[in-house]
């Protein structure tokens, strides 16, 4: 790889792009900033969806042997829910904002393929329209589970609706897009950089985006390849994971979670990402240790491949396979667990300013550890064997994805939102926010862990009366409408801010990428000019030329 | 059974196991619940001290710039990997001890998983059952799963591990109760509509009672000949019942809905939404749909005096 950034002679050589006004703008931008925004819009549309379906699901689950919903329709919505939230929310959430700050954190004009850009985000929108458009089809929405296990997911089993169909369809078109996502970060990342912003030196957010762009390409092309596979085992009668007529329904299994494990790293690394800039900002201190973070990236990134079969303890793959898939497993808690002491060191012996932002940062560590723990759990082959498929689990990922990615995107937010639109989040509602959601999160989803613990399996529609699981249930779906009420919040936050938000200012934080070093919102060609990059904190060094960091490197010989 | 646990929280939990392998598996839960448990502490712990003491005051200068320290880098890169070594350990050791490799040996126990419902054979005596598992207290059961659609998933939390029930394949698990007793199961793979209706309950038995109950289920019903019995027995061989069901000494032989032979013995109807008495199963007759939405088994349309009648004779099958 060339050290030799290209990007200033990229910057001058670009003929201006031509600035569209109005609805128009929205439609055609090819501007990577606007695409940006567009994805903060979409998912944040789709988080109201998937919330409301979420809720659906609680209030059903709220007493035991409840008739709010039918099997039918509880099926439909939580498999609804699961792949809005995956694939509509947290995924294109933190595309949406890599898509945003990559080139600005990188001091470039735009993507590398601005218009492949614009493409990847239509695909995604073409595709989670035709995911909902089956609600009203025939037969409804799929209700086979996000992971759509077959043989339930083939025909003779799914006869009845096309949902499934739409299923694959809909994740195909939006897959093909995301992959054209991380193939336009990856090579905007490597060939685009301002002179001077060697690999070296790349904020720990690009770095992450980066090695979840390889992520995504790898992992994404699996699932794309396999839904092919199963629309042509359900539309042209193909027999890949049909037992009945010689194929595997243990395959899908397989090319499901070669692509499911990665997926769920490509949703955690970019908020590993947002939390090395915002712990560092609010701390008043470099990062600490940025080698070892960098570096256990790309180590939970490789290992992410080789740890898929975790989710089939139970399938009978025999103990050699098992214990494999376990241990390969266990190893991931080792660079994850290097990140969370660095952050916390990164604190350590700072000035902690409790921004919104840092507010979230911080309950970011503390459940996502919890998460990780649990998720150590079901590397521990015999614990899996009792605890998969139960609430134990839905606990676990929930901790992991909501408790961390979502908590770490919305420190993200109240960071960048800012630069974004020029204006201040509302410290005072995003308090509000954040302890309600706090507060929400840990009530809706805590008690789960037990509820699992003591038999109650997921993806169940209603349960029996057996002692304290309706009362348990019942806590949950009251954590559940806390959990709605913040996120109202956090939304009124937005609209309410945009109209009479603080003016931002350039560097609102006093923090130290370049991002920061342009007007907010920066213009369509983002920069008029850079500040000299040395250092991994070009504007730090710009405003303390006397404590600049690569007078300190140099000082020190490292 | 830990008389500590006995109707609380975590009674029918894997931490209130009834058996030397569901045993191995809660003494490993216990011994990572304790590591996780000391790991969060010093992680919370170190994460509360530092946002206290290092909380910054408005107009303060910039703390000391550091950037890392490669030896403490290396000391939290080994002690994770220390304790993971320490746990790889003992979970492969756990695996075999919890369920050890069957060997290829005969079978006890045969179960197989339909939507929505559990079908039991005991290849060795003859007997089939459904949902509800009978086996003798003390006696090492080798179970071999199967499914005749979508995975299912056996799990009951106190006796073994949980294993797949996979179309095209064998899986096979021990079951084993120390003590006499109801133990509590369901379904732990999502299989489709009514996946929450698929409840098992295994119930362990002194070896002698074990005993009796297999030769009980084993006796082929008389053929009843007078009184609403007969007709209610006349009704269901007449009636399309006979295409899905079993009853010995009857022409129903299919095996597509649970055998019936011996229906009033069991507890529970529609694999355990409902406790089996003549009003419900009137009910379920009636309409299985209004009882368990999606259930294979079609609404037969029955009238009112059809119904008594088949509820009179199923009653008998004891």
């Amino acid at each position: 790889m060339s050290e030799t950034p290209i990007a200033s002679e990229t910057v001058d050589s670009v003929s201006k792009v031509e600035e569209y006004k109005g609805l128009y703008s929205w439609v055609a931008s090819v501007d990577h900033k606007q695409i940006g925004i567009l994805y903060l819009i979409f998912t944040i549309i789709f988080l109201l969806l998937g919330g409301i379906e979420a809720l659906l699901l609680r209030i059903q689950l709220a007493q035991p042997t409840s008739t709010f919903l039918s099997p039918q329709a509880y099926n439909q919505l939580f498999t609804m829910h699961g792949t809005t939230m995956i694939f509509l929310v947290v995924m294109p959430m933190l595309i949406g904002l890599a898509t945003y700050l990559v080139p600005l954190m990188i001091g470039a004009r735009d993507m590398a393929f601005p218009r492949l850009n614009a493409l990847s985000f239509w695909l995604l929108v073409f595709g989670g329209l035709l995911l909902y458009y089956s609600f009203i089809t025939q037969g409804g929405a799929p209700n086979v589970g996000w992971f759509s296990y077959a043989p339930l997911s083939e025909k003779p089993f799914s006869l009845w609706t096309g949902g499934v169909d739409y299923w694959a369809l809909g994740l195909l078109v939006a897959g093909i897009g995301t992959v054209s996502s991380g193939v336009n970060l990856i090579t905007t990342i490597f060939a685009l950089r301002a002179e001077g912003l060697t690999i070296r030196r790349l904020p720990l957010f690009v770095w992450m985006v980066l090695v979840n762009s390889f992520l995504i390409i790898l992992a994404l092309s699996i699932l794309n390849a396999s839904l092919v596979m199963l629309l042509a085992d359900r539309l042209l009668g193909a027999h890949y994971f049909r037992p009945a007529t010689g194929g595997s329904a243990i395959l899908w299994q397989h090319l499901f979670w070669a692509f499911g494990h990665p997926e769920v790293y490509i949703m955690v690394l970019p908020a590993f990402g947002i939390l090395s800039e915002v712990i560092p900002v609010f701390s008043r201190k470099p990062i600490f240790g940025y080698e070892f973070v960098a570096g256990s990236t790309v180590a939970i990134g490789l290992l992410s491949f080789g740890v898929w079969a975790h989710h089939m303890f139970t399938v009978g793959l025999g103990h050699i396979l098992d214990s494999f898939f376990g241990i390969a497993s266990m190893l991931i808690a080792i660079p994850t667990g290097v990140k969370i002491f660095n952050w916390i060191a990164t604190m350590w012996g700072g000035s902690i300013r409790f921004t919104t932002a840092m507010l979230f940062a911080v309950a970011f560590l503390v459940q996502f550890t919890v998460g990780g723990l649990s998720g150590v759990h079901f590397a521990v082959v015999p614990i899996d064997w009792q605890t998969t498929d139960t609430y134990y689990v839905v606990a676990h990922f929930h901790y992991v994805l909501f408790g961390g990615t979502f908590f770490g995107i919305m420190a993200g937010i109240y960071y960048w939102f800012p630069k974004i639109t020029g204006r201040m989040l509302s410290e005072g509602l995003g308090k509000i926010h954040f302890w309600t959601m706090l507060i929400g999160f840990n009530l809706t989803f805590f008690v789960q862990h037990i509820l699992g613990l003591i038999g109650m399996p997921r993806r169940v529609y209603t349960y029996p009366d057996l002692p304290h699981w309706g009362m348990l249930n019942l806590v949950s779906t009251i954590g559940a409408f806390i959990l709605a009420l913040s996120v109202l919040v956090f939304v009124w936050n937005i609209i309410a801010s945009l109209r009479n938000g603080k003016p931002a200012g350039d560097n609102p934080w006093d923090a130290w990428t370049l991002e920061w070093a342009t007007t907010s919102p920066p213009p369509v060609h983002n920069f008029d000019r850079l500040p000299p990059i040395r250092g991994r904190r070009p504007l730090w060094d710009f405003t303390h030329p006397d404590k600049a960091d690569w007078k300190v490197h140099e000082k020190n010989g490292t | 059974m830990s008389p500590l646990l006995s109707g609380s929280l975590f009674h029918s939990s894997p931490f209130n196991p009834s058996s030397p392998h569901a045993q191995v598996i809660s003494d490993l839960f216990i011994l990572v619940l304790y590591i996780s448990a000391v790991i969060f502490l010093v992680v919370f712990g170190s994460l509360l001290y530092a946002i206290l003491r290092y909380r910054g005051k408005p107009g303060q200068p910039d703390p000391a710039q550091e950037f890392g320290n490669a030896k403490i880098e290396i000391v939290w890169t080994a002690l994770p990997f220390l304790i993971v070594v320490f746990l790889c350990v003992f979970t492969v050791k756990t695996m075999y001890s919890a369920d050890p490799p069957a060997k290829g040996g005969d079978p006890d126990l045969v179960i197989i998983g339909h939507q929505w419902w559990w079908e039991a054979r005991y290849p060795k005596s003859g007997v089939v059952t459904a949902n509800e598992i009978h086996i003798p207290v003390g006696k090492n059961f080798l179970v071999r799963l199967e499914s005749a659609d979508v995975i299912h998933d056996f799990w009951v939390p106190q006796l073994s591990r949980k294993m797949d029930a996979v179309p095209g394949q064998v899986n096979y698990i021990w079951l084993q109760a120390s003590e006499a007793g109801t133990y509590l199961g369901a379904c732990s793979e999502y299989c489709g509509a009514q996946h929450a209706w698929m409840r098992i309950r295994v119930i362990a038995q002194p070896e002698a009672e074990f005993e009796k109950w297999q030769q009980e289920q084993l006796k082929v019903p008389s053929k009843p000949t007078t009184g609403e019995v007969a007709l209610g027995a006349e009704l269901f061989e007449r009636l399309t019942c006979v295409n899905c069901h079993t009853i010995s000494g009857t022409i129903a032989e299919a095996n597509v809905g649970p055998d019936l032979t011996h229906l009033a013995s069991r507890q529970t109807l529609g694999a355990g939404i409902l406790e089996n008495t003549p009003s419900n199963l009137a009910r379920w007759l009636a309409n299985p749909h209004a009882v368990k939405p999606g259930v294979l088994m079609p609404n037969m349309k029955l009238t009112e005096s059809e119904i008594n009648l088949l509820v009179a004779y199923l009653g008998t099958l004891k």
